[in-house]
């Protein structure tokens, strides 16, 4: 079957504003959109730029804004599309344009790095490894498998708002530390994500939820790290 | 504009060797770790199964050595692999592990709360470490998140063309590396005491793959490219359960935790292949199983081309908990939901055994071998770790979840290296028109407005080795394979690219990793024309048979412009296990 893909195009190499280039072509059903993507540039337009990696929904580097929707063009699926009208694809909101789909990603990055994102453990370590049972690794097993791909704090209306809030990836992260019971930094954590821009900026929308690749319930873990602060002494 | 930077050590990749070579040196000297992708982007953050290493946590299948896991992993390389770096190896890993661990790896737990253990093929015991089925992602992020607490600098998005090489007393010697970055396509030239290419493997050399597009070899390219041996190349792996048709890998820890492949007729065919290991056999053993199962006519499809995955029988509870990403990847790809109805797979090209050479003792790369087989130059302070490097650990065949606990042994032990020569060492001043070479390149390929499409010849790369280089080679195949390289090698000095930007130029890095993956090719095809006999992963069907007289040797290829790569052969080492014969 034929499909439309509205493309946005930009260039600062030669373009003095955005625009969107429509290609049309054969696809199937069961393809995959990174593989439409690659088909129009190794076939068609070898100027058309995205990043792309792994091409399983693990790598986290093709997440992009698919007719409205943050997902990752790896895990979706041209059956899941509408096909009647044209399949409109932009790069992935509140973070500049670098090229094309291309987003400078420093900003996220700069709020995962503030909430110290590694395990602390000042105790000597045992000669084995740190017991932790099932329950306990349950915690955090969700918060975990998060990819960096930036889909939930670039869906998050909070964070259109103001780019200071640490966002839900970045609380996320937090979670998944304060949580895991190896670690020894909790009060420190929670003071950071006790922050002006911190947890209290989330407004509880769920739009990260609905754009997470890895269908992690973010806001759930928000509301545990906003529970667990209101009843720390800090 | 060509930019200039100094760090005592330079890390070319950030996967997991990458990444834990850094985390070594980073307390005591200053290292930057250079990668074409974000870190966590890296290829390993794929692996999904486990991490090996004798931990005894699950004692289901007996109590574990360091010794009976060297033993299978010897074995399963079919006796080609080292044995003293194997023997390093099974001893280090529980170490490597269990320091992972302190370090915040969030392994899945056993009641008592130790670390999870599972089986994988080829292993005698449960010695698998796994964090549910993307314990790569899982080791990944704790070592990129402790890189990040020590200060390690980062390069993301900067492409390594070149290596820069100098002699010193008989040997090679590095001074650093030549990268561009991806944003600007400016020069950067890295100076630096040592190098370690930690660039990963090259599945994208193949039509059919389970590797990242980013995986293109740049590392075998580089080295290659200067005249440089690779070692073993002839031994990609076909991982047995690829996601039929895309090849996404679906873990072997799904046949780990009880599951089993069926023909057409329903049968569970591995039980007449490896009687003893079943579905557990190693992963070559596998392969040529299902392979010849579809030549006689026992595939499942309307082409009867693949056979199926089954594992619904372990009950939906323990697929959610212990396999939640498989069963995800099924059902978005192919719409099976796998607690009900069984997986279509077939083998993809999923690892390269081969790579860089390294010496067995100082970890450097080696340069040649003398006539007695033995190492005679290396290149200084040049390192290679994790699916780049040729160590060799795997020999002719890996065992599954042996690859995720290499790259940690080894790239600790990279980091150790470095961090005890570095004092020594003296800072020469670089040739003054560094740099030059590789700008120039870039601009040639810019400058160009016809010629041969970057897509064009790689999809007839991928294609011919597909065809002619899988799991069954013959002299025939491999000689057309050949041809078609070399062909392929002077239609790329033609090659050029549409996208004339200078930011973000991702056809241009297309086109770069191309002129890597044309160049390892020759050296995969060269090396399996000449192992004239069968081991492990490198299947002849005109030589079926294996032959330690003339083989029971490493493969090294070296390059020679406008001539017929040029074969030498590296001895192996044996100290315990002498070679028997291979059964499952």
């Amino acid at each position: 079957m034929k499909a439309t893909f509205k493309i946005f195009r930009y260039d600062p190499d030669k373009d003095k504003k955005p625009y969107y280039k429509e290609y049309t072509l054969d696809v199937e059903p069961n393809t995959v959109l990174l593989d439409v993507l690659n088909d129009i540039k190794w076939h068609y337009d070898g100027t058309l730029t995205f990043r792309r990696s792994c091409a399983h929904a693990i790598c986290g580097s093709c997440g992009m804004t698919i007719n409205g929707k943050n997902r990752l063009a790896c895990q979706t699926l041209i059956k899941d599309l509408d096909t009647s009208k044209p399949i409109k694809i932009e790069p992935l909101k509140s973070y500049p344009v670098i090229k094309d789909l291309v987003v400078d990603m420093n900003k996220f990055y700069e709020k995962m790095f503030k909430v110290k994102p590694y395990l602390v453990n000042d105790n000597p370590p045992p000669g084995r490894e740190f017991l932790q049972t099932p329950e306990e690794q349950k915690l955090i097993d969700e918060a975990y498998s998060c990819i960096w791909c930036g889909c939930c704090t670039s869906s998050c209306p909070s964070f259109w708002a103001d780019d200071d809030y640490l966002g839900p990836a970045a609380l996320l992260k937090a979670y998944r530390f304060i949580f895991d019971t190896r670690d020894t930094l909790t009060e420190e954590r929670l003071r950071i994500v006790n922050d002006a821009d911190g947890v209290w900026r989330c407004h509880v929308i769920f739009n990260c939820v609905e754009a997470c690749p890895k269908e992690i319930n973010i806001t759930e873990y928000i509301s545990r790290l906003k529970l667990k602060v209101v009843t720390s002494k800090l | 504009m060509i930019h200039f930077h100094y760090h005592d050590v330079i890390i070319v990749g950030a996967g997991l060797a990458g990444t834990r070579a850094a985390v070594e040196v980073a307390p005591v000297a200053d290292v930057a770790v250079i990668s074409k992708v974000f870190p966590t982007r890296s290829h390993s953050t794929a692996a999904q199964g486990g991490a090996a290493a004798v931990l005894n946590n699950n004692l289901k299948r007996g109590v574990d050595t360091w010794l009976l896991h060297m033993f299978d992993t010897v074995k399963g390389s079919d006796y080609l692999a080292d044995q003293n770096i194997v023997e390093y190896f099974a001893k280090e890993a529980p170490k490597a592990i269990i320091e992972m661990e302190h370090w915040g790896t969030p392994f899945s737990r056993m009641p008592d709360g130790r670390i999870s253990q599972r089986d994988f093929g080829g292993h005698q015991r449960t010695r698998i470490a796994h964090a549910a089925d993307r314990t790569g992602h899982a080791l990944l992020h704790t070592l990129f998140e402790q890189s990040i607490r020590l200060g390690v600098k980062y390069y993301p998005e900067f492409f390594v063309m070149d290596l820069i090489l100098d002699e010193e007393e008989g040997d090679y010697v590095v001074r650093g590396v030549v990268a561009y970055d991806i944003r600007t396509t400016e020069l950067h030239i890295f100076q630096s005491k040592a190098v370690m290419l930690a660039t990963g493997g090259g599945g994208r050399i193949y039509k059919i793959t389970s590797n990242a597009h980013e995986y293109t070899g740049d590392g075998f390219g580089m080295i290659y490219r200067k005249g440089l041996p690779l070692q073993d190349m002839e031994f990609p792996q076909f991982h047995p359960t690829g996601l039929y048709p895309l090849g996404i890998l679906i873990t072997e820890g799904v046949r780990g935790e009880g599951g089993y492949l069926i023909n057409s007729k329903g049968e569970r065919f591995m039980e007449r292949y490896a009687p003893d290991f079943k579905d557990l056999a190693p992963r070559d053993v596998v392969s040529r199983a299902i392979y010849t199962e579809i030549m006689e006519g026992r595939g499942v499809g309307p082409k009867k081309d693949h056979v199926l995955l089954k594992i619904d029988h372990i009950g939906k509870d323990a697929i959610m908990e212990k396999l939640p990403e498989i069963w995800k990847f099924a059902k978005t790809y192919t719409g099976v939901d796998c607690t009900k109805e069984p997986i279509p797979v077939m083998p993809t090209m999923h690892y390269m055994m081969g790579g860089i050479p390294t010496h067995h003792e100082t970890g450097e790369v080696v340069a040649d071998v003398g006539p007695d087989g033995e190492v005679s130059k290396v290149v200084k302070r040049l390192y290679a770790g994790g699916e780049a490097a040729c160590e060799s650990l795997h020999g002719a065949n890996r065992l599954g979840a042996n690859s995720m606990t290499d790259t940690i042994v080894f790239g600790r032990r990279v980091g150790k290296h470095m961090v005890e020569i570095l004092d020594t060492i003296k800072i020469k001043d670089l040739p003054e028109d560094v740099g030059k070479e590789q700008e120039e390149k870039i601009k040639a390929i810019l400058s160009r407005n016809s010629g041969e499409k970057v897509s064009k010849l790689r999809e007839e790369l991928q294609e011919t080795m597909w065809e002619n280089v899988s799991v069954f080679r013959t002299e025939e195949k491999l000689i057309k394979a050949l041809d078609k390289i070399k062909e392929l090698q002077e239609r790329y000095k033609n090659v050029y690219v549409e996208d004339k930007s200078t930011t973000f130029n991702m056809e241009l890095k297309e086109a770069l990793e191309l002129e890597n993956m044309l160049n390892y090719a020759e050296a995969l095809v060269a090396s399996a024309l000449f192992r004239k006999e069968s081991r492990g992963a490198h299947s002849r069907v005109d030589y079926p048979n294996r032959d330690d007289e003339h083989f029971l040797k490493h493969t090294l290829a070296f390059k020679q412009e406008g001539k017929e790569p040029l074969i030498k052969q590296r001895n192996v080492v044996i100290t315990r296990f002498p070679p028997q014969e291979r059964r499952y």
